[in-house]
């Protein structure tokens, strides 16, 4: 029965319809061997990097902060196996970012820390505090600190909560299998955060190419706990990039947030329903966020799969979890196809936010030749945000910053539906980045 | 094994692209011109290859050596130059001697198209410029145009007439079309009249126009704006005379400019609401050319005095970013 099931309040423009590749849905998490090390950098979220709070030969165990700041946008990092910490040196994110890397040799003991327990919660502040405690960030891949952006004010007019199922990347089921998998974790975190943050509607929304997952979530909206009928499951069309942020909010209550301001300035809080199961199965458990779930798959893994893993896990330990490679691979993408970021090498170790391994034969990795624009105004047709990628990228590349300012590059989301769809192959996302960048630069000189 | 590491890609995303290339479409509109090519060689005979043959060897190789001269990249491959050739064709007349289809392509490709930057940076159509100079330099020769199926009685002396749209114009009550020397708008639509190569045959430029767009190389838009404000305006002037619309719709090149040279990329507006204001635009300026003007058609100068348009039409069509309120409701909300 379809009761319940809300349509989205307002179609998305734009957008582009990307080959789903869900080969991975019908495969449960299986959970990964801890490796004999893990790595785990002290920034694995968008804000303040963490500082160390263990020192070289310290014993540590699974659960056990190990990083940690003051600052408000940021979040601690754990311990995801139990055993030694053998160095503490900078590293090279897969972004090229220095950052600082806590190395612990695994035990193979697995002992849990004695700071994991079912945190005790009786009002907002506590269950805020519990969130930052958790470690948790947003799960999608963006990595936003989830506390930080559950910590409106009671009266900020903040009405609605829209939990992102959409995951309209190419490839990546893990979304899917918690829905599908661990729905009593997403009940748990769905009703735990109405109570604590009151909000008026919880809409969790899900493409319409997903209709176990649809079922599933239409059970937990009609749970006896959901008094006033207030959580509601909306079905989306396919369509990239349904999941983003602001689609979202538009998508569930016809609401527009504007350039430069977050849903939270139109009353809305978005959240990826990972991070919502997280927060039951952390409630429950007190177990912080040290592992996660990802989908493992393209045409150069030999055994696609969808994998549990110890946050620090190498990419290396986990291609060769899933048979390595039958194919040499071309690229090797963490995210999805459309907004990941491509690695020069698998050494790199899984982070928190991180939801796909993806690796790509020389068959998949194909360039287009560019070519001169066109003005065939796909670009513009697709852009979510109503952008002239192609003018932009003019501009970008004339470095020309006065135009610049008039073509509102500054919303970009850097979706890549514009270079998607570029029949002239212009890399425009780079454009687009380029443009941001020439603009804050601008900005910082005055 | 050497312990070398494996070197792999890296780039910005996306890491997918559609199938989309410049050249798979532009081949698309050379495809869909295919039909009326073969309409058209049945209706006026073979000279009607070896014109686009000229044509487009012409343009191809102009712009082949305007590029090597101006030492930029070779863009052969991305097919523009072949889609113009045929365009500037299928608007010439079939008995035009050849060394003026030389002289439009030159047109077309090195002043039209490269003197501004090549593909993508022309602002009005190569073809349609190409067309116009041959126009108001030869208009005895290009207004010649071929009797349909005179090939077939060669050595017989076939008196040429005017065409529909000269005839048209003459007609003062454009109501009542008795008694003028028109063919029936059955033969109209098969394109067994006088006209230029490509524009004759409406039922081939259809099929092309289909193709376009299941192939979604185009979209309704222009041809549809274009074409229906000039049947607008002319059931208006034929005071409600249907016959008067469907000839004024099949003849002249409007199906040949609406389809394949209003919907150009790059020298119409990219967004819905500026291509409505250019095709209505073409559809007016066309109408009032025919109906009160001196020449018999303006398909070609309608489209070219839009293309020149283009820019200020974008300039108040293209939409805002996503969520910027509009300054009127943003003065409201702060009352």
């Amino acid at each position: 029965m379809a009761n319940g099931i809300l349509h989205a309040v307002k179609k998305v423009r734009g957008g582009v319809m990307v080959s789903h590749n869900k080969n991975t849905k019908d495969m449960p998490v299986e959970r990964i061997a801890a490796p004999k090390q893990v790595v785990l950098p002290m920034v694995q979220h968008i804000g303040a990097p963490c500082q160390p709070i263990v020192s070289v030969g310290d014993t540590v165990e699974v659960g056990q902060k190990i990083g940690d700041t003051d600052a408000f946008v940021s979040a601690p990092i754990h311990s995801s196996v139990s055993g030694t910490v053998t160095a503490i040196k900078e590293i090279k994110t897969a972004t090229g970012m220095p950052v600082t890397a806590v190395f612990i040799d695994n035990d193979g003991e697995m002992r849990l820390h004695e700071s994991v327990k079912p945190p005790v919660i009786n009002s907002r502040e506590e269950f805020l505090k519990a969130i930052r405690e958790s470690g948790l960030v947003g799960l999608g891949g963006a990595g936003f600190p989830t506390h930080v952006k559950l910590a409106f004010k009671p009266d900020a007019g903040i009405d609605t909560l829209v939990i992102n199922a959409a995951e309209c990347e190419p490839y990546i089921t893990v979304d899917y299998r918690e829905c599908i998998d661990n729905s009593r974790n997403i009940l748990a975190g769905v009703y735990e955060l109405q109570k604590y943050l009151g909000f008026e509607q919880v809409v969790i929304a899900v493409e319409d190419n997903k209709p176990d997952a649809i079922k599933i979530l239409n059970e937990i909206a009609h749970d006896e706990r959901d008094i006033g009928d207030k959580v509601k499951v909306m079905t989306l069309k396919s369509k990239y990039p349904q999941g983003a942020e602001k689609m979202m909010v538009q998508s569930a209550t016809g609401r527009k947030v504007p350039p430069g301001k977050l849903p939270a300035d139109v009353g809305c809080v978005v959240m990826n329903v990972g991070s919502v199961g997280f927060i039951g199965r952390y409630l429950r458990t007190g177990r912080p966020l040290v592992s996660r779930s990802l989908t493992v798959d393209g045409s150069a893994i030999a055994n696609p799969k969808n994998v549990r893993v110890p946050v620090g896990t190498s990419l290396q330990d986990i291609i060769d979890f899933c048979g390595g490679f039958k194919e040499e691979p071309a690229k090797i993408i963490t995210g999805g196809p459309m907004m990941g970021v491509s690695v020069i090498g698998t050494e790199y170790p899984v982070l928190k936010q991180n939801n796909a391994i993806l690796a790509f034969t020389k068959k998949e990795n194909v360039y287009k030749k560019e070519r001169d624009c066109i003005r065939c105004g796909r670009c513009a047709n697709v852009c979510p945000m109503s952008l002239m990628p192609t003018l932009i990228d003019r501009f970008a590349m004339a470095r020309d910053v006065e135009s610049l300012k008039g073509t509102g590059v500054m919303v970009c989301m850097e979706c890549g539906s514009c270079a998607y769809s570029c029949p002239a192959g212009k890399p425009l996302v780079q454009s687009m980045r380029e443009a941001k960048h020439l603009l804050r630069e601008e900005a910082n000189k005055k | 094994m050497s312990e070398e590491k494996r070197l792999l890609n890296v780039s910005a995303s996306p890491h997918f692209r559609s199938n989309d290339t410049v050249t798979g479409i532009m081949l698309d509109v050379i495809i869909a011109m295919i039909p009326s090519l073969l309409a058209s060689t049945y209706i006026f005979g073979l000279r009607v290859l070896l014109v686009t043959a000229v044509s487009v060897v012409s343009c191809v190789g102009f712009e082949f050596i305007s590029r090597k001269v101006m030492k930029r990249h070779n863009t052969l491959a991305d097919l523009s130059a072949v889609v113009t050739g045929m365009l500037l064709a299928f608007n010439l007349p079939v008995d035009i001697p050849l060394a003026m289809v030389v002289i439009g392509a030159a047109v077309a490709i090195i002043v039209a198209k490269q003197f501004f930057g090549g593909i993508g940076q022309n602002f009005v159509n190569p073809a349609l410029v190409g067309r116009i100079v041959l126009m108001v330099s030869f208009p005895v020769y290009m207004s010649n145009y071929g009797m349909p199926f005179a090939w077939q009685h060669k050595g017989v002396d076939i008196v040429t007439t005017a065409t529909p749209l000269s005839v048209l114009g003459n007609v003062a009550d454009k109501a009542d079309l008795t008694g003028a020397d028109l063919p029936s708008l059955m033969y109209m639509f098969m394109g067994i009249r006088q006209g230029s190569i490509g524009e004759v045959c409406a039922i081939a430029l259809i099929l092309g126009f289909l193709y376009l767009l299941i192939r979604k190389v185009i979209k309704p838009t222009i041809p549809l704006c274009f074409v229906g404000t000039v049947a607008l305006i002319m059931l208006i002037a034929g005071k409600g005379n249907f016959t008067f619309v469907g000839y004024e719709v099949l003849s002249g090149g409007l199906l040949l400019g609406a389809i394949f040279m209003a919907t150009d990329y790059t020298t119409s507006p990219v967004n819905f609401k500026g291509q409505v204001i250019f095709a209505i635009g073409c559809g007016l300026i066309t109408s009032v050319i025919r109906l009160f003007g001196s020449l018999p058609e303006g398909v070609s100068f309608s489209i070219i005095i839009m293309n020149i348009l283009v820019p200020q039409i974008e300039k108040f069509t293209t939409p805002k970013p996503f969520g910027t309120v509009k300054e009127k409701k943003a003065k409201e909300e702060t009352k």
